[in-house]
């Protein structure tokens, strides 16, 4: 049985096939069909709805494309849909911005858009316009429009960022929770609808999986659903992964992160921005706010796919996993995890229960690069994660390590071990750019594909050498075109 | 009339606004499920040309949830929907054209069986050599309809004897719509034969003639209405019309509602694009830049069947010239044959393929003077006196571009910040900026004359409440808001008071497409003699009644005044329906003085042009190619605007559709002629972070319209695309920093990063 609120109504579920996404659902079975259909790949957005969990103190809310939100995944959360925002004849504030600012023309996006900026009004106040408007793009970039060109929903979105406005959803937050709260609470986790299975335990996932390897782990599902939804396959069991305690749990140590496998890329931005901030900055590139609520960073290692970029980055930091298969935990480089297009080291039964990123060191320097058609919302053509270790300070010190991890470039996420090898024991200057460059086009085979020619792949990850040392040089230097203001 | 009272130039919200953000405005597939309804969908080729030699549909037809299967042979009427010539079949009886032309149709009980049940086909085939590439289709002469040319002058000896001469070569990339509301239809049967078929469409007269068709019963039978598409850009002019087909197909067998609505992908794989062009110049002009002559080549890829090709490519010729008189000019327009699904309509209709090509050469003729652009711009600008014929013999009238440009050049402050870039990019070895200052000249009316025509339907209740309905179709574009603005104009009543209903052909018949940015400018002027009649009535009504003049009946704030006397306009019906008045009227507009003689290529094809510039500033990063919009200035002539926020709204969302597809959105088809950029995880169209951080649009003021077009406004709908041009060439403008602006390297559309890095490597080193 599940249980969780649809609006301000409590649904409770026991029989429902484990595929079932949250728009089909609303659409077909609750003939809710404001919600719409655009996709049906979580890259438009023009399915969002926005969904409430307890959080500490009242409720997060967060948006997801309903397309690819698995209906299981709602359990113990208040899902909120766009015929909920109004009061009667009186629209919410974000509603009345779209008409007042004519955000909509043919407003088949709209809807979406309007969840997006729920959940946007959801913010506390930016402290300056040009982080509001970083707001405004990070909450929307996922949202597709044809008709505006985005201005008027722009300036719509501008006006009530950190509006914190009195609706309804604030009125009933503290009520809402309690009921969300009472609803795991009664009825007790690793509920049995048959096929959706939701442990909340690492010791009763351990044992679910183990027993059943045919099972998908689901996580935030933006990959997994695409099976169902694109490729019609039939998912019949799957095991939720993402009430785990242990596995969204994050740990620090005196030179580590341990990140538990289920914590949101959205949580993780947080995470590294304290250390590492290029890797922020990349993960406010990383699909959209909606795929960054749900999907986690365990899942984004675990599906393999040559083209996640968080691998590229992991693997330049010099991460590791710590692997569960019931009770044995066993611990790998991440380097050793991939072992081909889409296949990994796991064993059946076998999960990721966290991953282990070392806190940067003194004399260390990181970069990462994303190249993509479009800023917002696109999968890599290339990414390059630049790790290098050195023995000093200034243009003369030597690099002493140096760890290089590709996304784009080959049939999985990998490391280029020529151009490690070029670049140790040299000075960071020209000659060991030349090095570089020479030795990453040994390191990789590139494929033409719809994103980029393997031609281009190539030219690129040999430029963005060239863009690293010069940010080496001058950390402070405007080099790329997000810079220029 | 007095300027309170006003209902026309008020910038109102769309009239579905608070249905939109509240989700309560229903597109085709939002409608309530009826009872029996089914679901179709569509079993297409795995293979790109060829014929098939065996189908076997056993296992599809005896999937979960089926109903029926069809195939070609199960067709009643006609087989091919071609909208002005053969090649479209509904379903391929003969040779398969393009992968994933639709083959066969299953119904199922629910759209995701159907789905399910399409896979389960098993099909063989013969497969043939498909010719995919434009160039080979070109140099094979292989074509969907015959070349056509437009001549003024003597190009050849012009070239000849001119003292500088150069040659160009311009590739230009097709566009997927992405109406974010993919292709939609639902057809119901009724009583003897008679079919409602709601859908997704620009078309909804094609829809009804096609179904009836397919179905081989009159067209009275069948009525289509559409209320409101989730977008359309062309792309539901002729390419919504298999899929109400292929539904009303499978409601005449089983007696069942059947919906049709296709999957993003199979949407992006059934239904055509824009077309992609490759232009070919050759150019002659003095020492000051000034035009002499050119000899254009335009190829089209029309894809698999004519469809609309002859039109599109007719109009790509209509504006290289853009807004430029060439004394002596040639131009040869090609429809190209390939082996992909059938290329369409797409806001434009090939106007933008001509006018990029002209842009490029004004570039190339700066360069190679060593001048501004914007001067060589001006320079060939036509004017209103002797250089003023287009390559089609039709006179430039009436021209705001001067005017646009020199407001835009002040505003923008254009020539500061070009001498700015060109200095900051001497010192920036990585990021290199670009400006580009461009105008836009289109012509406004369907170029085949007999589309220039509209009808409505008014009907005023005795309550005094207003029905309105006409031709026009509602994608997004405001077309409803703004006609309701004419009818509340016209009888000086609140738009309130004056609802808005789904366009019928059961109500208004024999209707031409909205496309062609005409919307507005035939069905508002249908509506407004609809009015018009209405009034006549009430006035000669109101007249004999209270024994005043005509010429004392005034409508005024939702009143009337007669005489001495104010009536509301709810008692003025009342009191009309009480005195036996009829309070129903058709109305119908035909454009005037247009006509065009195709065989000379010669006439009058437009009634006016419409006409705006833009400024675009853009940054590119000569290492990855990447590139960025940093600002724009718009200003764009929309006459008297009947609802300025709308004509923004058109101006601003056709400018980032038109970045769109010169920048980021890249259609790929792989060497089989699989299209791999099959969803919006491949095919990018512009998100929110791509809108310029200054973002200036402004409508002309104090414009004007000379021809008498509905309240003197001018069709906006799509000439701002083209306004996405001034981007282009800011970009090609920051490529040739690279060398220093000693090289102008050739810049293929979409400028995609890898395009751009292919440009920049092309120069560098050359300075």
């Amino acid at each position: 049985m599940i249980r969780f609120l649809l609006n301000d109504r409590e649904i409770t579920l026991t029989d429902f096939a484990p595929r079932t996404t949250v728009l089909d659902w609303l659409r077909l079975e609750r003939g809710l069909r404001g919600t719409k259909e655009g996709c049906a790949s979580g890259d438009c957005g023009a399915c969002t709805v926005v969904i409430a969990e307890p959080a500490e103190d009242g409720l997060a809310y967060r948006s997801a494309n309903s397309c690819i939100t698995f209906l299981g995944a709602l359990h113990g959360r208040q899902l909120i849909t766009v015929e909920h925002l109004a009061e009667g004849e009186t629209l919410h504030p974000v509603q009345q911005a779209m008409v007042d600012y004519h955000g909509s023309q043919c407003g088949y996006c709209t809807p979406g858009f309007v969840m997006s900026l729920f959940a946007l009004s959801r913010q506390p106040a930016e402290d300056s316009e040009g982080r509001a408007l970083e707001a405004v793009h990070e909450h929307l970039g996922g949202n597709l429009c044809r008709c505006t060109g985005y201005r008027p929903i722009i300036d719509a979105a501008l006006s009530v960022t950190g509006s914190m406005v009195p609706d309804r959803f604030r009125r009933n937050e503290g009520k809402t929770r309690e009921v969300l709260m009472a609803m795991v609470a009664d009825d007790p986790l690793s509920t049995d609808v048959d096929g959706f299975l939701i442990p909340d335990s690492v010791a009763a996932l351990s044992e679910m999986f183990a027993d059943h390897p045919e099972a998908r782990l689901l996580g935030g599902g933006t990959d997994l659903a695409l099976e169902v939804t694109q490729q019609l396959r039939d998912l019949d069991h799957i095991i939720l992964v993402t009430r785990v305690a242990e596995l969204t749990r994050v740990t620090q140590s005196v030179d580590a992160l341990e990140i538990g496998a289920a914590v949101s890329l959205q949580d993780c931005r947080a995470l590294f921005a304290n250390h590492y901030p290029p890797v922020d900055n990349l993960l406010g590139r990383f699909g959209s706010r909606q795929v960054r609520n749900p999907g986690t960073i365990g899942g984004n290692i675990a599906n393999a796919s040559p083209i996640g970029d968080l691998p590229p980055v992991l693997l330049a930091l010099g991460a590791s996993l710590t692997l569960q298969h019931r009770d044995r935990l066993r611990e790998i480089p991440l380097g050793d995890f991939f072992l081909d297009y889409r296949k990994t080291a796991l064993a059946p039964g076998e999960f990721i229960r966290s991953v282990r990123v070392p806190l940067p060191k003194a004399s260390e320097f990181f970069r990462v690069y994303k190249v993509s058609k479009r800023l917002d919302d696109d999968i890599s053509a290339v990414c390059l994660a630049i790790w290098l270790q050195f023995d000093g300070v200034g243009e003369n010190a030597t690099i002493v390590d140096a760890r290089i991890g590709v996304g784009g470039m080959a049939a999985m996420p990998r490391r280029a071990p020529g151009c490690e090898a070029a670049l140790r024991g040299r000075v960071f200057n020209d000659g060991a750019l030349a090095a570089a460059a020479a030795a990453i086009d040994g390191d990789f085979t590139p494929i033409d594909d719809a994103r980029a020619s393997a031609d281009y792949r190539r030219k690129v990850t040999r430029n963005l050498f060239t863009r690293c040392l010069l940010e080496y040089r001058q950390p402070e230097a405007p080099l790329q075109v997000t810079d220029v203001h | 009339m007095s300027i309170e009272t006003s209902k026309v130039g008020l910038p109102l919200a769309h009239d579905s606004a608070r249905g939109h953000v509240t989700g309560a405005a229903a597109y085709v597939d939002d409608r309530v499920p009826l009872e029996g309804q089914f679901h179709a969908c569509i079993g297409g080729s795995a293979v790109t040309r060829g014929r098939v030699t065996r189908m076997d549909l056993t296992r599809v037809r005896a999937a979960a949830g089926v109903v029926d299967v069809i195939t070609a042979d199960d067709i009643p009427g006609v087989l091919d929907i071609g909208p002005v010539f053969p090649g479209d079949p509904l379903l391929v009886a003969d040779e398969i054209e393009y992968r994933g032309q639709p083959l066969f149709a299953v119904l199922a009980t629910s759209h995701e069986l159907a789905r399910r049940a399409v896979l389960l086909a098993d099909i063989e085939y013969e497969t043939l050599e498909p010719v995919l590439d434009l160039r080979q289709a070109m140099d094979a002469r292989y074509y969907v309809r015959p070349p056509h040319r437009m001549q003024r002058g003597d190009a050849h000896a012009a070239l000849e004897k001119a003292t500088r001469r150069f040659e160009g070569e311009l590739s230009v990339g097709g566009q997927e719509h992405f109406y974010l509301e993919g292709q939609a239809s639902l057809a119901i049967p009724g009583e003897d034969g008679s079919m409602t078929i709601y859908t997704s469409t620009q078309n909804p007269t094609e829809a009804q003639k096609l179904a009836a068709a397919v179905l081989d019963v009159p067209m009275h039978r069948i009525d289509v209405v559409t209320r409101r598409m989730g977008g359309g850009f062309g792309g539901k002019e002729t390419h919504g019309s298999p899929w109400s087909c292929i539904a009303a197909l499978f409601a005449r067998r089983s007696g069942h509602p059947v919906s049709c609505r296709l999957s993003r992908r199979d949407d992006m794989v059934m239904t055509g694009k824009r077309h992609n062009f490759l232009n070919q110049y050759d150019v002659a002009h003095d020492d000051d830049g000034r035009l002499e002559a050119i000899r254009y080549h335009l190829a089209g890829q029309c894809g698999s069947s004519p469809d609309l090709s002859d039109a599109i490519v007719d109009r790509a010729m209509f504006h290289c010239d853009n807004a430029y008189f060439i004394p002596d000019v040639l131009i040869d327009g090609l429809r190209c044959k390939t082996h992909t699904v059938s290329a369409t309509a797409f806001r434009g209709f090939g106007g933008p393929q001509g006018m990029i090509a002209m842009e490029a050469v004004m570039d190339e003729i700066a360069f190679r003077a060593g001048k501004d652009p914007l001067d060589v711009r001006r320079l060939n600008l036509y004017d209103t006196n002797e250089r003023n014929v287009t390559p089609y013999h039709q006179k430039i009238e009436s021209f705001s571009l001067p005017r646009i440009l020199d407001l835009l050049e002040e505003e923008s402050d254009y020539r500061a910040r070009r001498a700015a870039i060109r200095e900051a990019n001497a010192s920036s070895p990585v990021l290199k900026r670009g400006i580009a200052l461009t105008p836009v000249k289109f012509g406004i009316s369907f170029t085949v004359s007999h589309l220039n025509q509209a009808g409505a339907l008014v009907h005023v209740y005795s309550d005094g409440s207003i029905h309105l309905n006409h031709g026009g179709t509602e994608m997004g574009q405001g077309l409803m808001t703004k006609v309701r603005q004419v009818v509340a104009e016209e009888f000086q009543v609140s738009p309130e008071r004056i609802v808005v209903s789904a366009t019928r052909t059961d109500k208004v018949p024999n209707t031409s497409p909205t496309a062609a940015s005409s919307g507005t400018d035939i069905n508002g002027m249908a509506a407004l003699n609809a009015v018009r009649t209405i009034r006549g009535r009430m006035v000669d009504f109101l007249a004999r009644k209270y024994s005043v003049d005509g010429a004392e009946i005034v409508f005024q704030d939702d009143q009337v005044r007669v005489g001495g006397e104010i009536l509301d306009f709810s008692r003025v019906a009342k009191e009309a329906w009480l005195g036996r008045v009829s309070l129903s009227a058709t109305g119908f507009y035909r454009t005037p003085k247009i006509h065009y003689d195709r065989e000379s290529a010669s006439g009058r094809p437009f009634f006016y042009f419409a006409n705006g510039a833009a400024v675009s500033e853009v940054v590119i990063d000569t290492l990855t190619g990447e590139s960025r919009v940093l600002r724009v200035d718009i200003l764009h002539d929309v006459g008297r605007s009947i609802n300025p926020a709308i004509d923004i709204g058109q101006v601003e969302g056709g400018f980032i559709q038109g970045l769109g597809w010169l920048t980021c959105e890249e259609l790929k088809w792989d060497a089989s002629g699989r299209l791999l950029t099959d969803g919006p995880a491949t095919y990018k169209i512009p998100a929110i972070s791509d809108t310029p951080p200054v973002f200036n649009t402004r409508l002309l003021e104090a414009a004007d319209n000379d021809e008498e077009t509905i309240f003197r406004s001018k069709a906006v709908g799509e000439p701002p695309l083209m306004l996405a041009i001034s981007a282009w060439c800011a970009i090609r403008d920051a490529v040739s920093a690279v060398s220093g602006y000693r090289e102008l390297p050739v810049l293929n559309a979409p400028a995609t990063p890898e395009e751009i890095l292919r440009a920049v490597e092309s120069i560098r080193g050359m300075s």
